[in-house]
């Protein structure tokens, strides 16, 4: 196939500011979207900067805005595009710009840090760690997150709402507690954080993140709204607090 | 004062880089108790270990109750064609199982037994099923939950933080020195001791499944303060790399593909490896179809299939498939599990492989078969330890995982990188600690050291060549591909040598635009120095080593040379050139040369 010529356009500039510059660039067969902004990189604008590190989807390093739509640059194929679209390419929008396409991703660092490690109960007798694959299917599932951020990026409370970081973890956070709260060895508790600092409240589950994850992760279904449901039989259970009630009175 | 003038950092240990071997390294060092620091190019999370598949090897006995550090031993030492430091590879097998039930420990999630326990998957090389694994993340499952233990113990991380000098006060560690990618300015650390775990230098060649981090830097920081390089002749092929659509050319496949019943293919629709069995593995090799395919469900009465011979093997094979016409159009081979296990049981075992074919070559694994070829995968070699403690030759220089060389000999068996990261990357933290501690002297910064570091990695601004990074390193590149691959020859190694030389001359001139902030085109041109010396070194050494074996073949010398079968080639600088020695590898004991000899 002979190389064919596309137009992108692709955000340069830091903090203080910057602008879509227009580069046509020639496209071989089957490349995707980061092979031609290192094309860009390597011919026009040596500069230019963008994170990437395995160019096959397993890192999460090189997420972007394509065309308005939050993705791995690296598993974007080219074909994708109508031929003589023009290929816009801007950096995630609820991070800070550091420079062209890299983010400043230290927010979800600091969420890292907020979370209880894991804490696993005693061994069995034997000396042995026995679990069953039909109990860790689920968590492993979670542990499938390549810490992309594309979820974080997307998420609308975050996404505009600068205001709202401190109090909110985000849908990565939320995947990596359900994966310590569901994990069968834990025996953490995880459930004051997730109403209080991680903020969970605030999801109404729009499902955005889901769509996103370029693991194919359920999120929402899998992740938020089971811990949702945790935190609901744990704090508003009438029952339970019924029964909280009369267990205080009797204290 | 380069402390007055540059932001300063004072620690007891600076771990370089932040994969499996560093985190496991800085995890150790830092519940010894001494104040230590992990420095990382990339985001934590992102190092090349995330990328590997497999599994991780290690003699549990929880598929095969007969399996144990002995057998790992010996399959270790075969698949590194004896060449191997046989101390590594005795404390590596029998140190493995306990590093990896401590992953665990810290919340990792491997597949499970029916009985509930770790399963063990089938890999090249081993002779029971032995390698514990998440699907094929394993990588991704053990750098995660490293990350977490790290995080959660409260290690200082810096990040996207480039450090590419070592300082030395008397030819001991004093320091290291770098730059911020983000900022661009430059970090000093002052140290009592250096971990270097930076991986290999893969990026030399063209076809690679390495990624922009692995130039060469921590066998290029231990170089240039003298520290003894050895067996970087031995560069590891790894047999199935992606080979169409051109864009993603040298993206692993994971042997766990053939592990898992897939096997190899040529365009006559011919099992081809049967043809390939060396005299060396003929005894433990099925030679018909039947016995192969008994044999992933029967290991007792049935031997292993060539499909899992070793990596140097299977690569060679498939050169010379490709060579006598039986490859396919775009210069692979076929891999095909599609016919030979149920889709479900395909999307199940090698998810990553299903998702990576499907979106970057429209290739469904379930219903056809992989196209696959060589690719650059893995340095053998490295800088010179000592087996228990990890020190190199440099006092207060550690180094562990890719980047030391010893383990793996000649060839590395797939999944012994992962528990080779555990192993010596624990012990690397655990003896730099013991050296912190029992060192008392005072160390002080050469200011004239760093100045002059200060000002090379500033030339490319100031330069008045014209010289594109890029270029160079496309080039450098394309001459490993050509003149330094799978298969040899001296007049190629000297071509290459002589062409590394107007590299290096080019690169003194190269010019970067722009300015220090986040500057991917300045840091190439760093990096240049250190993707020229490891080329330079392996190259160098392949000349020195005038036989075939392992990840080393010769054209022009076919066969293994029992001279050679006794020395390790070693690099060293010397007034500023890289100089040769071959050196007796270390005697083994008899009771371990028994071991060797067991046939089944």
């Amino acid at each position: 196939m002979a190389d064919q010529q596309v137009h992108m356009r692709v955000w340069r500039g830091d903090a203080q500011g910057g602008e879509f510059k227009d580069y046509r660039i020639a496209v071989g067969e089957g490349q995707v979207v980061l092979d031609v902004i290192h094309a860009i990189q390597a011919q026009q604008a040596n500069d230019l900067a963008v994170r990437w590190n395995c160019k096959a989807g397993k890192c999460g390093s090189c997420s972007a805005e394509v065309n308005g739509k939050p993705r791995l640059m690296c598993m974007t194929r080219m074909n994708l595009f109508q031929p003589g679209e023009t290929i816009t390419v801007s950096p995630m929008r609820t991070f800070p710009i550091i420079r062209d396409l890299v983010t400043d991703v230290s927010f979800n660092f600091k969420k890292a840090r907020e979370v209880p490690a894991f804490k696993p109960k005693p061994k069995e007798p034997d000396g042995t760690r026995r679990m069953f694959q039909e109990d860790i299917d689920r968590v492993q599932e979670f542990h499938k997150c390549i810490e992309c951020f594309l979820c974080q990026n997307v998420c609308h409370v975050i996404r505009d709402h600068d205001d709202n970081k401190p109090a909110f973890s985000g849908p990565r956070f939320f995947v990596r507690l359900a994966a310590l709260e569901m994990h069968p060895l834990d025996t953490n508790d995880r459930m004051e954080l997730l109403k209080q600092k991680a903020g969970i409240g605030y999801c109404n589950i729009t499902k955005c993140c889901t769509e996103v994850c370029p693991e194919h992760i359920h999120i929402t279904d899998n992740a938020i709204i089971p811990l949702k449901e945790r935190i609901v039989d744990r704090y508003y259970d009438p029952i339970a607090r019924l029964v909280g009630l009369f267990s205080t009175k009797n204290k | 004062m380069a402390e007055a003038k540059y932001e300063t950092h004072e620690y007891d240990v600076v771990v370089i880089g932040a994969g499996g071997a560093g985190l496991r390294a800085a995890v150790e060092a830092s519940a010894q108790g001494v104040k230590t620091a992990l420095v990382c190019k990339s985001l934590l999370g992102k190092a090349h270990t995330v990328m590997a598949e497999g599994g991780i090897a290690a003699a549990m006995g929880n598929v095969y109750p007969e399996d144990n550090w002995k057998v790992h031993f010996r399959d270790t030492m075969r698949g590194g064609k004896l060449l191997n430091n046989w101390r590594m590879a005795q404390i590596h097998a029998q140190e493995a199982p306990d590093r990896v039930l401590e992953l665990e420990e810290w919340g990792a999630l491997f597949d499970r037994t029916h009985d509930g326990l770790i399963l063990q998957r089938d890999f090249g090389g081993h002779r029971y099923a032995r390698l514990a694994h998440v699907g094929d993340r394993t990588g991704l499952e053990m750098i995660r939950t490293l990350q977490q233990h790290a995080v959660h113990k409260g290690i200082d991380v810096y990040m996207e933080c480039n450090l590419q000098r070592l300082l030395t006060d008397g030819g001991r560690i004093a320091g290291a020195f770098g730059y911020w990618r983000e900022s661009g300015k430059f970090i000093l650390f002052k140290c009592k001791a250096v971990v270097l775990a930076t991986g290999g230098g893969g990026k030399a060649w063209k076809v690679t499944s390495n990624s922009w981090e692995y130039t060469g830097d921590g066998v290029t920081m231990a170089a240039d303060v003298g520290a003894d390089l050895m067996d970087m002749e031995f560069m590891q092929f790894h047999p199935t790399g992606m080979v169409w659509p051109p864009s993603v050319r040298g993206i692993l496949v994971t042997e766990g593909v053939r592990g898992d019943g897939g096997t190899l293919k040529n365009t006559e629709g011919k099992r081809f490896m049967f043809n390939y069995i060396p005299d060396f593995f003929k005894a433990e090799t099925a030679d018909t179809e039947k016995e192969a395919d008994a044999w992933y469900e029967d290991k007792r009465n049935n031997r292993r299939t060539p499909d899992l011979l070793p990596r140097d093997e299977v690569a060679r094979a498939i050169n010379s498939e490709v060579k006598a016409g039986r490859g396919t159009v775009h210069g692979g081979v076929f891999l095909d599990i599609a016919s030979r296990r149920p889709a479900d049981y395909i999307q199940k075992r090698l998810p990553s492989m299903y998702h990576q074919f499907k979106e970057l070559a429209d290739v469904d694994i379930t219903k056809e078969p992989m196209e696959v070829g060589p690719t650059c995968h893995y340095s053998m070699g490295g800088v010179r330890v000592n087996a228990d403690t990890t020190a190199t030759t440099v006092p207060g220089l550690f180094a562990a995982g890719e980047v030391a060389a010893g383990l793996h000999g000649a060839n590395r068996l797939g999944g012994n990188s992962l528990s080779d990261l555990l192993v010596f990357g624990r012990r690397a933290g655990l003896y730099a600690a013991e050296y912190v501690k029992s060192f008392s002297g005072a160390l002080t910064i050469n200011h004239d050291q760093v100045e002059e570091h200060a000002r090379t990695m500033l030339a490319p601004f100031e330069s008045k060549g014209s010289e594109n990074p890029y270029t160079i390193h496309a080039d450098l590149q394309q001459t490993m591909q050509d003149l330094v691959g799978i298969i040899r020859v001296e007049s190629e190694l000297k071509q290459a040598l002589e062409i590394i030389q107007k590299l290096k001359q080019r690169s003194q001139r190269v010019r970067v635009e722009g300015n220090r902030h986040y500057n991917p085109g300045w840091h190439l041109a760093l990096d240049l120095h250190s993707l020229l010396t490891f080329a330079e070194a392996a190259t160098l050494a392949a000349i020195e080593r005038k036989e075939s074996r392992g990840g080393h073949t010769r054209d022009d010398y076919p066969s293994t040379d029992a001279k050679f079968a006794k020395v390790n080639v070693v690099v060293r600088m010397k007034n500023g050139e890289l100089a040769l020695s071959q050196e007796p590898l270390p005697e083994m004991p008899a009771e371990l040369k028994a071991l060797l000899e067991e046939n089944k």
